[in-house]
């Protein structure tokens, strides 16, 4: 330690302490929402890291194999995305993965890149049997055929 | 063309009956994998050894009935498709996006009424693959024809190509949608065969199922490369017809008693 006094070793490494840590602290910082069934894994279906730059990749790639060759099997999927990372509210009910704050909103309004899959795809997991599963161990099945409790407003 | 040596070949015939007796033996652990594996979410990808396809009865399609209709909306998520705000309820129900309807048809003469439901024929030549500019329209290898909309720009070119009027385009937002059923202002959208189903191994439709749950029977269902398939049997056991067959599409869809 002397050593790297005596020769300004250590201002430097102070230094670079400093800069690195608030973005290291980004960096390691979760953003995957309590509640989820995403909060209590390890790890995505890639590490995190890779995910973090590249899941858009992943999920075009296999919108194609979804689409065009029937493939739904696969661990790259949007559907799968959306039951694991969705939170639920007090009631079980779960929360669109891109309204304010939720997972997909979260950074994509921070990087203010548009987010577009949620057009046409559903934001909440209302039919995947992964998701029906999860209620049905909750003991309150919160969802009809249609994707809504009975008198529910639309 | 032979006469370089009329003699048969005796070396040939037995690498070739021997080859067939390999293909055979491939053939039967494939077909057990396959079985095995729609168990569970595909992950291999479709193949033409199938084609899917169904046979209407309309003589079974009974007057007054929509079970078939009600079950593709809640099926494929078309129940949450708004009324946009003031719009005519006539030009709403002429508008809004459906799979299947109901074709009612009256003998002028005899006053005899058939009921034909009408959906996506799944042409073996769609007309609507053929005009899309894009390649969104496309016929899956399962015979079964689909619009990719990530690919769709809306432009309905296959909305006119289409001799059956079996396709709808979402014109408002849309804002509440099924996992399985993907749907966005902007894209044509029709009939799938309930391809979600097939694609886990549930060789159904939501409209036959209607059908058969209402004691109808009118729609069978099932894989028309399949001598074995109901469908076939059932093919085979009645006349039947392609509807527009001087078109000559090859439709996936037969309907008999018309």
């Amino acid at each position: 330690m002397a050593h790297a006094v005596t020769s300004g070793r250590f201002i430097h490494v102070v230094l670079a302490c400093l800069l690195v840590m608030p973005v290291a602290q980004v960096g390691a910082g979760s953003f995957v929402v309590p509640g989820s069934e995403a909060a209590h894994l390890g790890q995505c279906v890639e590490p995190t890291e890779q995910m973090r730059r590249n899941h858009m990749v992943f999920i075009r790639h296999q919108r194609d194999d979804t689409v065009h060759g029937g493939i739904r099997g696969t661990k790259h999927s949007l559907a799968g995305c959306v039951a694991c990372h969705v939170a639920y509210d007090d009631r079980h009910r779960p929360i669109p993965i891109m309204a304010d704050g939720q997972f997909c909103h979260a950074c994509h309004a921070y990087t203010a890149v548009t987010l577009d899959c949620f057009q046409c795809h559903a934001a909440v997991p209302i039919d995947d049997p992964a998701a029906l599963a999860r209620y049905a161990a909750h003991g309150d099945h919160p969802v009809g055929v249609d994707g809504y409790r009975e008198g529910e407003e639309r | 063309m032979n006469d370089r040596d009329d003699a048969t070949d005796t070396g040939r015939r037995r690498f070739l009956g021997a080859a067939t007796g390999v293909a055979a033996a491939v053939l039967a652990p494939g077909v057990f994998l396959y079985t095995s594996a729609t168990a569970t979410p595909r992950s291999e990808a479709v193949t033409s050894a199938t084609r899917w396809g169904m046979l209407i009865d309309t003589a079974k399609c009974a007057d007054g009935c929509s079970a078939c209709v009600d079950a593709c909306d809640r099926e494929n998520g078309l129940t949450f498709q708004p009324q946009p705000e003031g719009a005519d309820d006539t030009r709403w129900a002429n508008q809004q996006a459906v799979w299947i309807r109901k074709v009612r048809l009256q003998d002028d003469l005899t006053g005899r009424i058939t009921n034909v439901p009408m959906l996506c024929q799944h042409c073996e030549h769609p007309p609507c693959v053929d005009v899309c500019p894009t390649g969104a329209s496309f016929k899956r290898a399962d015979g079964v024809v689909l619009v990719d909309r990530h690919t769709c720009i809306g432009c309905r070119y296959c909305m006119m190509a289409c001799p059956y009027k079996a396709r709808s385009f979402i014109h408002a937002k849309v804002e509440h949608q099924l996992t399985r059923a993907p749907r966005g202002k902007g894209c044509v959208e029709s009939c799938t065969f309930c391809v979600h189903r097939l694609d886990h191994g549930d060789i159904s439709t939501a409209c036959a199922d209607a059908c058969a749950a209402e004691g109808h029977q009118a729609i069978v269902f099932g894989d028309l490369r399949d001598p074995d398939s109901d469908l076939n049997k059932a093919l085979r056991a009645q006349p039947n017809r392609q509807i527009r067959e001087d078109l000559k599409l090859n439709t996936g869809v037969r309907y008999a008693g018309i």
